[in-house]
């Protein structure tokens, strides 16, 4: 039990997600379905991943898994494009993959009378994409226009000049998106390849919730997805150690024609599986999220008036992936900014923080969970979640109880293990200092 | 206790302010929406970009909740709150679990009379909202569309950017902005909604006895100055750097509350897809609308959206393309061109109608969802119309005939109403 006084939050168990609501399947194939009925909405969200990411891409192939997925959805052996389309947009639904570092992830949503349509077009997609090359060279001039728009774009930059600079050699200092000169090389054939290699039934989770039955979930998965079958799918790659950097690095980006800098400061943080995630998160809350934006809002933007944004994220994921601050100023406060931002990460990392921070930012953890739980999207996005790290159907029964038990000490242990405040990497992009 | 769902209360109390409440049980929360009618609409030269401004310093503190604290209390207690203000209105909004929903209720009662507008504050604002602007003007998309929206309202006060023009951000004392404070944030200019889990009764004697002392005081009048007709095209070139070239195609378009606007909504759903007047519910893809196959699957550019936005005045209709680097602004406007003339020679068809419809039941179902959307539509469609704009929204677009949707593309759709914007990168 938590020491703190006054009394946190206290949650309804029964009305959130746990083995009891949640049906989860291994069909034989190997796919995981999970479906949470809820009839009081009147449509239905499916989301889910394959095992299927740029891990497995190489410098000179970065931007391939992003490009297969969305190509995907541009032609299969029966539809063409405008097929697909015309099938998920009449029904005013919407289906999307999205190809990322560890998995290619998938979204849809529809009525719920629609759910059928969607998961047939899903599959479809899924198992059958046909790469058509007329397709394809669309979308890679659409996708070469959109680099060249995040050229120009500072926060874009920003955060690539921070992740090369923290990620050297490492598939975490790629872009998924990919560069003018790989996505420039890719032919529809590497797509295929891709696509042939590394997609298929093993290790594919889909969430189902909404106004449809279970078991009427379970026969359309099983008609679809369930029938997937491949000879041979290969595994992604392990992800390589990274060497934490030695000292503190800074890099500038300067564009034309820009009024306000962007800044990335940080550090490759905890991964989901380290032990003291949790209370990094929380700890991530304090410094840069808790109210206007945590301790970082209150200095950079509340006392100094520096700035209309300034947060701090932790990413979570299964990899070491960034404990960043970020904040748009103009140029000529960027190295005041950065010092407020240093001073902040420094205090974070040499005491503890407040016994009513601790309080408060636990019963925020607690009580903004009915609200996270309260959409389709929420709940689906949850049970993925749980799902993709292991952390057990009841995860969200037992939340309440994890996060009472964090304490000051643990949050300094975690923040001092990751933020070194002589070990960051500081990333700007923006206008040169004193053109504007 | 009934499953039927409880019908929305409508009131008005003695101070003028109006309550709207709607029971939902779906979920153990509640949330609490003030509108106000004040917005850039009512805003003049020298004070664009006001109540925006003041939007901000209504996080800034009040004598009983002084600044920092409730932002606090808010987190603490699992909420959510935010702000927005728009041509129209300003909102703030507050989600939170149902139990402590009076917070938001005290916040915002106080707020709308005790707000401190310190001095100090007021100043460290100015550079955070210099920043918010400068953010926006990094993007070339913002650049222009602030030249196109200027072009196209050349009387009428919807000239200006919601955000305002740099130098009155710049020049704005603290009275400028305590006067349009004390001017518009009174109970008799303001809808309060409070959605979610809990008695309509009990609920409604709890806003008596939070909001029942605020004094009345008349609502300010607000004087539009009509936009008079374009006698001719309008053309705005911005040029700056990048390689990608932008347009934005702007027809003046009805009001939300004239009888040509939910036609002009059919039109737009099959020119460039279906899109929701929600602000917080997530659109669908346009892919098999007639722009995208036209411009995109066409190869001239890599998207295209359109948006017609729900207002009190005439507003527009907005088409935004992003033009491939290996192609001409002037490429794509032809092909847009082209597709103008085909919705204007002959109607629509009824599988495009039908599509539209459902399309829209579908995005109004995903938009009507979450108890914070609920209160997102009772005060919104209050700001221009009443709630049975929103109510009989599905109703009335089914009664859309193409015959009446081609009438009105032949009305809107013409060269002389409208504003081409093109921004041209320097590097071409």
């Amino acid at each position: 039990m938590s020491k703190e006084t006054p009394v946190l939050p206290h949650l309804d168990l029964a009305a959130l997600p746990g083995p009891d609501t949640i049906r989860r399947e291994e069909l034989p194939n190997g796919v995981v379905l999970l479906v949470r009925e809820n009839f009081s909405s009147p449509s239905v969200v499916l989301s889910g991943y394959l095992l299927a990411g740029a891990l497995a891409n190489t410098p000179d192939s970065a931007g391939l898994a992003f490009m297969t997925a969305i190509a995907m959805t541009r032609g299969t052996l029966t539809r063409s494009f405008q097929q697909i389309f015309e099938s998920i947009e009449s029904i005013g639904a919407r289906l999307s993959l999205h190809g990322g570092t560890h998995t290619t992830a998938f979204q849809g949503k529809a009525l719920a009378e629609d759910l059928g349509t969607l998961l047939e077009l899903l599959d479809d997609v899924l198992q059958n994409p046909s790469f058509p090359k007329a397709e394809f060279e669309r979308l890679r001039a659409q996708q070469l226009t959109a680099l060249a728009i995040r050229e120009q774009d500072t926060g874009a930059r920003a955060q690539m000049a921070f992740d090369t600079l923290v990620y050297p050699g490492h598939p975490y200092g790629l872009s998924t998106n990919g560069y003018v000169e790989t996505i420039s090389k890719l032919t529809p054939a590497d797509l295929r390849r891709f696509h042939r290699e590394y997609f298929g039934p093993s290790g594919l989770v889909i969430t189902i919730v909404g106004g449809v039955k279970a078991e009427q979930v379970l026969e359309l998965v099983t008609s679809t997805l369930g029938q997937w079958k491949t000879k041979k799918q290969r595994e992604m790659p392990d992800l390589p150690i990274l060497k934490s950097l030695k000292k503190s690095k800074r890099v500038e980006v300067r564009l034309e024609g820009k009024v306000q800098s962007e800044l990335v400061i940080g550090v490759a943080g905890p991964s989901r599986y380290d032990a003291d995630y949790i209370a990094a998160a929380m700890g991530n809350s304090v410094l840069g999220q808790f109210g206007v934006m945590g301790r970082i809002g209150d200095a950079v933007r509340v006392s100094a008036g520096l700035a209309y944004y300034a947060y701090s994220a932790i990413s979570g994921g299964p990899g070491p992936g960034p404990w960043q601050v970020v904040a748009g100023v103009n140029p000529k406060d960027e190295n005041r900014a950065i010092d407020i931002v240093q001073k902040e990460i420094k205090r974070f990392t040499t005491r503890r923080v407040s016994e009513e921070e601790l309080y408060e930012n636990k019963a925020n953890f607690i009580g903004r969970l009915p609200m996270q739980l309260e959409s389709n999207e929420g709940v689906a996005g949850a049970i993925s979640y749980v799902e993709r790290y292991g952390l057990g159907l009841d995860y969200y029964q037992r939340y309440q109880n994890l996060i009472a038990g964090i304490t000051r000490d643990q949050i300094l242990d975690v923040g001092k293990r990751f933020l070194d405040p002589e070990r960051l990497a500081v990333a700007i992009a923006g206008p040169e200092r004193g053109g504007v | 206790m009934s499953d039927a769902p409880k019908p929305t209360l409508v009131t008005r109390l003695r101070n003028g302010l109006e309550v709207r409440l709607k029971e939902i049980h779906t979920a153990p929360l509640a949330t609490c929406w003030v509108w106000y009618r004040v917005g850039s609409r009512n805003e003049i030269p020298g004070r664009t970009g006001i109540s925006h401004w003041v939007e901000h310093m209504q996080f800034k503190g009040t004598p009983t909740f002084p600044a920092g604290v409730l932002d606090r209390a808010i987190s603490r207690n699992g909420g959510i709150w935010n702000a927005f203000t728009w041509l129209d209105w300003t909102a703030y909004l507050e989600t939170l679990p149902a139990d402590r929903v009076k917070l938001a209720l005290e916040l915002e009662a106080d707020r709308m009379a005790n707000s401190l507008f310190d001095a100090d504050e007021v100043e460290a604002e100015r550079t955070v909202i210099i920043s918010e602007r400068q953010g926006q003007e990094n993007e070339p998309s913002f650049r222009l569309a602030e030249e196109v929206q200027a072009a196209a309202f050349r009387v009428h006060s919807y000239h200006h950017g919601v955000i305002g023009d740099m130098v009155d951000l710049q020049s704005m004392t603290r009275d400028d902005l305590f006067a349009h404070y004390r001017r518009h944030y009174n109970p008799s200019n303001a809808v309060l909604v409070v959605a979610g889990d809990f008695n309509t009764r009990r609920m409604l004697s709890q806003i008596r006895e939070i909001f029942g002392p605020l004094p009345k005081v008349p609502a300010p009048q607000h004087i539009s100055r009509r936009e008079p007709p374009q006698s001719g095209e309008r053309v705005v070139n911005v040029s700056g750097p990048g390689e990608t070239p932008y347009i934005i195609i702007a027809y003046h378009a009805p009001a939300a509350n004239d009888e040509d606007f939910l036609p002009l909504t059919v039109l737009g759903s099959v020119l460039a897809g279906a899109s929701s007047f929600n602000f917080f519910a997530g659109g669908i893809s346009n892919k098999t609308s007639r722009l995208y196959r036209a411009l995109v699957d066409g190869e001239v550019a890599a998207s295209v959206q359109g948006g017609l936005a729900a207002s009190i005045d005439p507003y527009l209709y907005n088409v935004h393309i992003t033009v491939r680097p290996d192609r001409t602004p002037e490429q794509a406007l032809a092909v847009l061109d082209q597709e103008m003339a085909r919705i204007i020679e002959a109607p629509i068809d009824e599988g495009e109608l039908s599509k539209a419809i459902k399309q829209a039941r579908a995005l109004f179902a995903f938009s009507s969802e979450s108890i914070t959307n609920q209160g997102f539509w009772l005060g919104f469609s209050e700001m221009f119309a009443d709630s049975t704009w929103y109510e009989s929204y599905l109703d009335r677009l089914a009664e859309v005939t193409p015959q009446k949707a081609w009438e009105v593309a032949q009305k809107y759709f013409v060269d002389s109403n409208r504003v081409v914007g093109f921004y041209r990168p320097n590097s071409s």
